[in-house]
């Protein structure tokens, strides 16, 4: 035996350490780093699916049954299967009206009905405690079986309840709650520092539940091969291998059993909580789909091992097999290892304990208390100061209240039923949610009446023929009406209810129950047509995954005051969460300030969701109710409403394409703007240039004309000579008056071009015979490089040509004085020709590179520019361009320039835009 | 409400996971030779079991998982 000190105290640095995790949960979310945003802590939340009834009732099942605790495992897989459709749709409208539980998911889905809220309230309380019982129960058998004195076990029960760990734990437990699932009163309802504590558990368990089942396979056995064999020696094991244990095999039972566990992954309260209210994001789900079926698996490899050793070890009937998880390792002289297990069981009843009591608290407060005090006037408008504080004192002894509910029932019929019944039970009750649950996703029709009714039938109908007889069979009432049935009416025998037999009871019940829950629920949803409430929530829930904020519709008609609603949120989520969430509205409606927030429905349905993340949407409807004049909406209203939603929609699409495109006019018009404004500019700097060119050769005749004409004196010569300059004047200045006319003839498109096939390096050759004068004045040498072969193009042969004497005049111009030299180019390929000319002059500065092919602009500083119009190059990129060419510019080694224009084979006459050309040189 | 190929594919699954799982399959792997020197049935089990969690698994984590709504 282990010293009780040494239990108690490991129990509770273990409940320490869960502390410590949560605490660092929440610290990490206030801080924006949150540790639960991650698929894989998430999924390992999920396995709160796992309480203590997996940790020590699967053993005692599979000792009794064989494979038959596996059905409770194989209906989550399946449920997890259809995750990323179903759960992802309950998690998108939880979201999006936030839903704290999942009373206030039925309930909201039914028309914001309370009653129904609360209704689902009970049934998971009635549900719910027993279960938690359950978890008390195995911590406190396990804590006897740890500390008691060898095989010797103390009934708990004999106990006075103030020397009971049990209580102790439960108080503990319920502390944890209080602090990490009551702290604040949210709008989400989310606690990040439980789930990373769940999470967190979930690993503890698993791995405790591992070693255990490797300790008993390894290190009491010889493998799983050598307990296989043993069992198959034994005939009473032997059966625990197979699937027909002796008799026929209950087929109807196994199919119970996993649609029974598939719909309570779903709806539990606690797995609710975990996987659809405290979910971070909806492709976590993704992960958790297989993840958590995965964790299932692996926490039942050593199910069957553990089972047919703890048979084998012990002898049959010798020991409550729900205790071998702890008692083998104990028997072996494992101490640590027991303990071990024990705080793994602890961590499989905590957390179940901690998630289920904190969503069930949610709801008694929400869904009960918070209605009821609504009804007695407490909290209506204009009354009483600031309620949040009542609020969170409600729900924290909500918390209490279920966990002492929870102790006491286990203080009164802990003994009397195995884990195992006890947690199907559970499973059967919260199993009633299913029809209303379901059916609300997917089915317009169901309406509040056929989902109270269908929920009030069905659990009445489980309590008739599951919870009665339970209670019967442990003493607490005669099991005379078990046997002849109620009044002697062996009809209504709550076990085979109108005579049906062959179903064990629980299979049994569950028929029964949810045949009456759907054919109510369907029954009394067809009778009547839903009303303009419930039918404005089934549209909302149904078609959650068609709806976007921006185009949803908004189901309410009145009129209310801005401050009324505003003086609401203060009173039930504090000033500070109030100012909030007003500014946060007028920032997403485009507003200036909160004082711009106008009155209107969607401000109404705003408020209104938001209170009902903190008072439940059942109770939010009500408190907004009171405080603003309501129209009722009718079926034709919820008709009218999604109509002009959609029609607003599509508005809005439509506005949307035409406000793009009004941008994109908006932006063409500001670039041709800007455009038009450097043109302008350019127009001003070229009219300055052309009379500052025209002016200096017309000074300078201007001149020498009055010259001649005041000396009549003067030497034949010196006239002559000024004549000559005269005239060279005036050839410079039409020269330059035909470069205009020409540069802008060619910008309007109205040059005439002669189109005729050429033949480049003819054309070239052509080129430097015209200008070999030039060169050879300035005694530069002229080499030209051309191809054997080239093909032809079709192109203004002059204006080719006026090209190619432009480059090579420029070249003239800036060769040195002596050891000028030129280099001209051919190149051909597939696309088209490129010509180079390259002289070894002084190159263009980087800084003028961009320059020099805008008009009037010269390569040179204003001191030595040479003579020129300016106009050269950029007449030569036209008419390269308009060929479909380019022209462009180099440094070569040495600094030297080099220009290139690059002509394609099919391109002449054409003139394509802003046509792109791959560097050829 | 089923739309895209894997939102069919997951259907399909759980669909197939109700049928193996139950009458009349289930009874087919109830064999007296064992595996490996392990028991037979509840062998196929748990093989099964880990098949259909590898089939959603690859349905849900595959690159280019359809992401198709509902």
């Amino acid at each position: 035996m282990l010293s009780a000190s040494a239990v108690i105290g490991v129990s509770f640095a273990y409940l320490l350490v869960l502390f410590g995790v949560a605490w660092l949960g929440d610290l990490r979310a206030r801080q924006g780093r949150s540790l639960i945003d991650n698929a894989w802590i998430y999924a390992l939340s999920l396995a709160v699916y796992c309480t203590a009834w997996t940790y020590f009732g699967s053993v005692g099942r599979a000792a009794s049954g064989g494979v038959w605790f596996l059905p409770i495992y194989l209906g989550p897989t399946l449920a997890m299967a259809l995750g990323w459709m179903v759960l992802r749709k309950m998690v998108r409208i939880a979201k999006t009206y936030r839903i704290t539980s999942i009373a206030d998911f039925i309930g909201s889905r039914y028309g914001k009905s309370p009653l129904l809220a609360g209704l689902v309230t009970v049934i998971a309380v009635i549900g719910i405690v027993p279960y938690i019982a359950l978890q008390l129960k195995a911590v406190s058998a396990g804590y006897a079986l740890l500390t008691a004195a060898d095989g010797l076990l103390p009934t708990s029960s004999s106990q006075h309840w103030t020397s009971d760990g049990t209580f102790y734990v439960a108080l503990a437990l319920a502390g944890f709650t209080m602090v990490f699932g009551a702290r604040h009163l949210d709008t989400t309802e989310r606690h990040e520092g439980m789930v990373a504590a769940i999470a967190f558990e979930g690993v503890v368990k698993l791995v405790a539940f591992l070693a255990v089942g490797i300790f008993v396979t390894w290190g009491l056995f010889d493998g799983l091969g050598d307990l296989a064999a043993r069992a198959k020696a034994e005939p009473a094991l032997s059966r625990l291998l197979h699937l027909e244990q002796g008799g026929s095999f209950a087929w109807a039972q196994w199919f119970a059993l996993t649609l029974l566990s598939m719909l309570s992954v779903l709806f539990l309260p606690r797995q609710f909580q975990i996987m659809v209210v405290e979910n971070v994001r909806e492709s976590h789900l993704r992960r958790a789909a297989w993840l958590f079926p995965l964790y299932l698996l692996v926490i039942n490899l050593f199910v069957l091992p553990i089972a047919l050793g703890g048979l084998l070890y012990f002898g049959q009937g010798k020991m409550d097999p729900e205790t071998f998880v702890l008692s083998l390792p104990l028997a072996a002289g494992q101490h640590a290892l027991a303990l071990f297990a024990f705080i793994g069981g602890l961590s499989a009843a905590t957390g179940m304990v901690i998630v289920e009591t904190i969503a069930v608290s949610t709801m008694v407060s929400n869904e009960l208390v918070m209605p009821l005090l609504l009804r007695m006037g407490r909290l209506g408008a204009g009354a009483g100061p600031e309620l949040t504080r009542l609020l969170l004192g409600i729900r924290r002894a909500a918390i209490l209240v279920v966990l002492l509910l929870g102790y006491g029932y286990f203080h009164l019929a802990g003994e009397a039923y195995a884990l195992v019944s006890i947690g199907l039970i559970s499973f059967a009750a919260v199993a009633q949610f299913a029809p209303a649950v379901l059916g609300g996703l997917y089915w317009r029709g169901g309406t509040r009446r056929g989902a109270i009714v269908g929920l009030a039938a069905g659990i009445l109908m489980w309590a008739y023929t599951l919870m009665l007889p339970s209670i019967a069979k442990s003493g607490w009432m005669g099991i005379h009406f078990l046997v002849d049935g109620p009044w002697g009416l062996a009809m209504l025998r709550p076990e085979q209810f109108m005579g049906l037999r062959g179903f064990d009871n629980l299979t049994h019940s569950l028929f029964w129950s949810l045949l009456v829950n759907v054919g109510a629920y369907v029954g009394l949803s067809l009778w009547r047509a839903p009303s303009g409430q419930e039918a404005s929530q089934a549209l909302l829930f149904v078609d959650v995954f068609q709806r976007t904020a921006q185009s949803s519709p908004v189901f309410w008609r009145g009129k209310a005051r801005v401050s009324d609603l505003r003086r609401l949120c203060e009173r039930f989520l504090g000033a500070r969460k109030s100012d909030e969430l007003f500014e946060g509205y007028a920032r997403r409606a485009g507003l200036r300030s909160v004082d711009a927030i106008a009155p209107d429905p969607r401000l109404v349905q705003y408020v209104e969701t938001r209170l009902g993340g903190a008072v439940g949407s059942a109770s939010a409807r009500v408190l907004v109710a009171s405080v603003a004049q309501e129209d009722p909406l009718t079926p034709d209203d919820v008709l009218r409403i999604l109509d002009e939603a959609s029609q607003l929609r599509a508005y809005s699409r439509e506005l949307e394409e035409k406000s793009h495109s009004l941008e994109r006019a908006t932006t063409g018009l500001r670039e041709a703007n800007e455009e038009l404004k450097s043109l302008d500019r350019l127009k001003d700097d070229f009219m300055s240039s052309v009379t500052h060119e025209l002016r200096t050769p017309l000074t300078s005749i201007r001149a020498l004309a009055e010259l001649i004409r005041d000396e009549a004196d003067m030497p034949a010569a010196q006239r002559q000579q000024f004549i000559g300059i005269i005239v060279a004047e005036t050839e410079r200045l039409s020269r330059l008056v035909n470069q205009v006319l020409d540069m802008a003839k060619i910008e309007s498109g109205h040059a005439e071009w002669h189109i005729s096939t050429v033949d480049l390096r003819e054309l070239l050759q052509n080129a430097v015979t015209i200008t070999a004068e030039l060169f050879h004045e300035r005694g530069a040498r002229v080499l030209l490089a051309v191809p054997e072969q080239a093909p032809t193009l079709q192109a203004d042969a002059d204006r080719l040509l006026q090209v190619m004497l432009n480059l090579l005049s420029n070249a003239a111009k800036f060769v040195p004085n002596s050891g000028g030299e030129v280099r001209i180019g051919l190149l051909t390929d597939a696309e088209g020709a490129t010509v180079t000319v390259q002289d070894n002059g002084p190159g263009i500065p980087p800084d003028q590179r961009g320059i020099i092919f805008d008009r009037f602009r010269q390569g040179g500083d204003a001191q030595n520019r040479p003579q020129g119009t300016g106009l050269g190059l950029p007449i030569s990129q036209e008419i390269v361009k308009h060929f479909g060419g380019r022209l462009w510019h180099e440094a070569v080694d040495g600094g030297h320039p080099r220009f290139l224009f690059f002509l394609p084979w099919h391109a002449a006459g054409a003139r394509p835009d802003n046509r792109q050309t791959g560097e050829k040189a | 409400m089923i739309k895209g190929i894997d939102a069919q594919r997951l259907v399909a699954v759980f669909l197939g996971g109700w049928v193996v799982f139950n009458y009349p399959l289930l009874g087919l792997w109830d064999q007296d030779p064992t595996l490996l020197g392990l028991p037979a049935f509840p062998v196929a089990l748990f093989l099964i079991w880990g098949l259909l969690i590898a089939m959603v698994a690859w349905l849900m984590e595959r690159p280019g998982a359809d992401r198709a709504d509902d």
